[in-house]
């Protein structure tokens, strides 16, 4: 096995398009090297991606959008207070991966890359409306997050491909977000259903704009654009939240496994986008 | 100073600072993976992808082959063992189905069965040599339920197990290794006076240990036959008979020591990796470290049975229980030997009744071997009754408390399963959770509150220890039993309390298999109420031994010394005559009064008293998602005495908690394929530590009038009310009997919604 820990994207970029055999992205290791130790993959080459310096800045861009670094770990999202306050919800998607050992090494982009339907961060972004930045052999391109993952362990990623940073756009007055996830624990647990709401209201505190993501209900992350439709124009009164929790059970294609049944699943995911929105809603509200 | 047999300082019954503590906390504790050798190789086993499959060919020529592979073993490198049960602890055993469980011979029983191992240079190496390992595999049906392994035309695990303890004697085999049953009185009378019935069925998952650290072995055999063991067991000794049985050496040869050992809970009470190490070692003349990964702890140690069992039990309008049926149907796993006896023993033990019939089978199926796991089996039984009596209670009006209280097992009592108990503290519980403030706590919307007892026998059995006086006065404790759970600060307390010195000035430490006679394995909540049995032996020798020592050096006769208030003195008309010696005083004149001053304390215990408990838990259920959080949890429970109370209330904790995550959420949940889905603690869900709030322990002291200090065995006993205690909180919050664990969040719901119990 081969470990490479390039300083440019371009240098990443070559190794991966040219490796042979299986070659993995090395972020924070916290899905990789436990793969490694289960035997689950055997890579032929790792590229550690921490040396390249735009994987690990958090920048606020001039408009007001942000960029942040497919490296970047979740507990350095926690700490960044001005991000905390214009995105709680993806910070504390992020911020519930693993324990908090693992908060310490647990990426973004590992997150996403890991291709799993129940990743946390991944519904907290795609509500955001998140871009994943993508440099390969061919260039750099810009996709939406709901877009990258295709299937469990399957990614929109060509050979040579591997994510570089994440995109948000500005936000409007009065917007905010948030991520909540079913658990039958605390911590230290893997969301048998997730749900990320980003929504933005106007002075009368009637939603304008909202972004509902399940995850783990599907064999992918999803932008559910129906649930976003039934709370729009709202104050998610309850007549608003019934149409939600409806509309996002719609949505549900999950299995029955290990982790909850397909009932369990599609109920849960009713529930839990109704009480994010609320938590959205109140955090836009309060802004 | 004389009472409970103290005489020194006074340490007993103090929260005195563990003297392994310092080193747990800085690492520098040697667990079972921490140990290394030069030259060592690495061992890895090779497992059955197959839940069950016949054996039909192994060839290992290729890995052979590969370099740095320096053995491979496989069932041909062990002799096979006559059928014979020897009683193991609380369990019984088979070394015809320890040498099977070790390696697999005629088949593979169970997904995870080891098949072969390797000694390589390195892990990589060693991975490699598996995957070169050829097995031919001819892959038969499987059972994993314990109730489809009874119907007729189950796939048969053993064509040679004919069901026990049944007349006639069947002549076709089945997986039902065995039927016990208990009976006192006439439940069928009994019935015929009751004015209220309740039966119900239940039905509980396997749970594992849960041990945080995984099983871990180094060895190293010499050319000349002897060998050496590290390793993380509950019970070295035990270790040693079982790897001279499979290996065919004297015991003389082996020399074992334990590790420090990151939980056990019953789960280290058998051999896994040991005997592998061993010839893996023997065959490659090198040593050679084994280390489970979690996924083969999950899938090849463990766990506890799965049961199903029927309850049925009468009792009067005034709330005199007068009848108590059970039916209990345990998982062994693969092997025969599920704790279906203790189980069938406990189920009404906490109750005075006079008519009582359990009746319990043992039931192999195509899982790992099932092996001791606190209080094993009773949990199960407990629960049930423990559901049913609540059940009754609601039926008849009463309070949970009072009726437990108006049926409690006192001193006097007849158990169902023969004896006749001697002072017992279940009353006391009952009381001291009825006073609690937590009992009288008004409960919200949604929020239930429960309550169950529980019983556990206890044991003693073989034990040694010694007692060193050194040069400088200090003292020198050496005990045989892994300290699982503050052994070696109680037994310190002790020893310091017996011989008068202070309590830093005493160094336990658990010796090796060549330091001391034989000790039983450290389970039945034996090792502090032995052991500090054995201490008290030992130092009384100490005692006596000084007492001589200062006759020569006083001239005094031996009727005018004496041991008292931690020194020997002159007594009587001599009391003036010298003056009175401390242990250091003696250490110093040791080599002119006779040489070095040792005290050895060995027994076969006699006199453990059972402790029972009775558990509170307030819990709160989520209508919309059927997630249940636990508000609140109060423990009490009769320690006898509790030589630390500290670590007696982490036993309580502890017990609590491992409760909690069988009632809610643990379960092993396998595919069609017979394959087990969730082998990670990711999947397998216990407790963490923000699950759970702090328990709070009630230390109950009936004083057993069997041991020195009037101690009882801890340990197992707090396993067994929570199941039942979170199943009747369950109903309080939902008016829902739940009888199926765990109760995950899946099943509430389903639960809530069907019954029509829902937040809108």
């Amino acid at each position: 096995m081969r470990y490479e820990a390039p300083e440019t994207v371009e240098r990443a970029s070559a190794l991966l398009a040219d490796s042979a055999g299986e070659a993995r992205i090395l972020a924070g290791g916290t899905d990789l090297l436990v793969q490694m130790r289960s035997d689950i993959v055997d890579p032929a080459l790792i590229v550690d991606i921490k040396r390249i310096a735009e994987t690990r800045w958090i920048t606020e861009e001039p408009g007001g959008g942000w960029r942040i670094g497919a490296a970047v770990t979740g507990a350095e999202l926690k700490e960044h207070a001005r991000l905390k306050q214009v995105w709680p919800g993806v910070v504390e998607a992020a911020n519930l991966i693993g324990s908090t050992q693992v908060q310490g090494r647990a990426t973004l982009g590992g997150n996403l890359c890991n291709g799993s339907p129940a990743a946390d961060s991944v519904p907290a972004l795609i509500a955001a409306g998140a871009v994943a930045t993508l440099a390969g052999p061919q260039g750099r391109r810009d996709l939406p997050v709901e877009d990258v993952m295709l299937g469990p362990r399957k990614l929109a990623l060509g050979k040579g491909e591997f994510v570089v940073s994440f995109g948000l756009p500005p936000r409007p007055p009065r917007s905010s977000d948030a991520y909540l996830r079913f658990i039958p624990r605390t911590e230290m647990d893997i969301a048998v259903v997730g749900a990320g709401v980003s929504l933005t209201v106007d002075a009368s505190g009637t939603i304008t704009e909202a972004r509902v993501s399940l995850g783990a209900v599907a064999p992918r992350v999803l932008l559910v654009r129906e649930a976003a439709a039934a709370i729009v124009g709202s104050r998610l009164d309850r007549v608003a939240q019934d149409r939600l929790e409806a509309a996002a059970r719609a949505a549900c294609t999950p299995i029955d496994d290990k982790r909850g049944t397909v009932e369990f699943r599609i109920q849960i995911a009713g529930v839990l986008a109704r009480r994010t929105a609320l938590i959205a809603l109140d955090r836009a509200r309060t802004q | 100073m004389a009472e409970n047999g103290t005489n020194g300082h006074g340490y007993v019954g103090t929260r005195t600072i563990r003297p392994d503590g310092v080193d747990k906390v800085t690492g520098r504790a040697r667990f079972g993976a921490d140990f290394n050798l030069p030259g060592q190789l690495i061992g890895r086993v090779l497992r059955s992808p197959h839940p069950h499959a016949r054996i039909v060919a192994i060839d290992t020529s290729k890995a052979e082959a590969l370099p740095g592979v320096k053995a491979v073993i496989t069932r041909d490198d062990f002799a096979d063992q006559p059928s014979e049960f020897i009683p193991a602890g609380e369990m019984m055993m088979n070394y015809k189905d320890v040498v099977r469980n070790v390696l697999a011979r005629e088949k593979a029983l169970y997904e995870g069965h080891a098949v072969a191992a390797v000694a390589a240079t390195s892990a990589a190496i060693a991975r490699r040599a598996l995957k070169l390992i050829d097995v031919t595999y001819e892959v038969l049906p499987h059972v994993i339920d314990v109730v489809e392994a009874m119907r007729p035309g189950a796939p048969l695990l053993h064509d040679d197990l004919f069901t026990a303890g049944v007349e006639p004697k069947p002549d076709k085999p089945s997986n039902i290794a065995k039927r016990v049953e208990i009976t006192l009185g006439d439940v069928d009378a009994g019935f015929a006076k009751a004015d209220v019935i309740v039966e119900r069925e239940f039905k509980t998952a396997p749970v594992h240990q849960g041990y945080i650290e995984p099983h871990a072995a180094l060895a190293t055999v010499s050319e000349d036959g002897t060998a050496e063991l590290w390793c993380c067991t509950q019970g070295h000794y035990i270790v040693r008979a079982h790897c001279a049985r499979l290996l065919g050496l004297d015991i003389a040869k082996i020399r074992v020591t334990a590790s420090e050992i990151g939980g056990g809970f019953g789960g280290k009470t058998v051999v896994y990796l040991e005997p592998l190490a061993l010839a893996l070692s023997r065959k490659a003349k090198r040593p050679v470290k084994m280390v489970m990964s979690r996924e083969e702890v999950f899938k090849a140690s463990g766990p506890t049975s799965g049961a199903t069992v029927r309850v049925k039990m009468g009792a009067t309008k005034d709330g005199k229980f007068v009848a108590g049926f059970a039916e209990l149907k345990y998982q062994a796993g693969a092997f025969q030997g599920s704790p279906v006896q203790p189980g069938v023993m406990c189920a009404y033990a906490p109750y005075d009744m006079e008519n009582v019939k359990v009746i319990g089978y043992d039931v192999v199926s195509n899982r790992p071997k099932v092996a001791a796991y606190r209080a094993p089996g009773a949990p199960i039984s407990e629960f049930a009754v423990e559901s049913v009596v609540d059940e009754i209670a609601k039926k008849l009006g009463l309070d949970p408390i009072e009726l437990r209280m108006m049926n409690a097992a006192r001193e006097g009592t007849k158990a169902a399963y023969g004896p006749k108990f001697g002072p017992i503290g279940l009353e006391e519980t009952l009381n001291s959770i009825k006073k609690t403030e937590h009992w009288n706590t008004p409960l919200r919307k949604w929020q239930g509150r429960g309550v169950a007892s529980g019983f556990w026998f206890n044991i003693g059995g073989e034990t040694c220890v010694s007692l060193t006086v050194n040069e400088d006065g200090t003292v020198s404790l050496m005990a045989g039993t892994p300290d699982i759970g503050g052994l070696r600060a109680s037994l310190a307390a002790v020893a310091a309390d017996e011989l008068g010195v202070e309590y830093d000035k005493v160094r336990p430490i658990i010796g090796d298999t060549g330091s001391l006679g034989f000790n039983f394995l450290t389970g039945g909540s034996r090792s502090a109420f032995s052991g500090s049995m054995a201490i008290v032996e030992a130092a009384k020798q100490i005692k006596a031994d000084c007492c001589a020592r200062a006759c020569k050096l006083w001239d005094l006769k031996p009727e005018q010394v004496a041991w008292e208030r931690g020194r020997v003195r002159p007594i009587g008309d001599a009391a003036d005559k010298a003056k009175p010696m401390s242990i250091a005083d003696f250490a110093k004149v040791a080599g002119k009064t006779g040489g070095p001053i040792v005290g050895y304390g060995r027994l076969n215990a006699q006199g453990a008293g059972p402790s029972l408990g009775t558990h509170l838990v307030d819990l709160e259920v989520d209508p919309e998602t059927g997630r249940v959080t636990i508000l609140r949890y109060t423990v009490a429970q009769d320690a006898g005495k509790a030589l630390h109370p500290a670590y007696v209330e982490g036993q309580f904790q502890g017990g609590a908690v491992q409760g909690i995550g069988w009632a809610l959420n643990e379960e092993y949940v396998y595919g069609d394929d017979g394959k087990l889905q969730n082998a990670g603690f990711l999947d397998y869900r216990m407790p963490v530590a923000s699950d759970v709030p702090m328990i709070d322990a009630i230390l109950v002291e009936v004083a057993n009038p069997k041991h020195p200090y009037g101690v009882r065995g801890v340990g197992e006993t707090p396993i067994v009310p929570p199941l039942g205690a979170i199943a009747n909180a369950m109903e309080n919050a939902t008016g829902i009997r739940f009888t199926e664990l765990p109760m995950s969040p899946p099943k509430v719901l389903k639960a809530l919604r069907e019954k029509g119990v829902t937040a809108k």
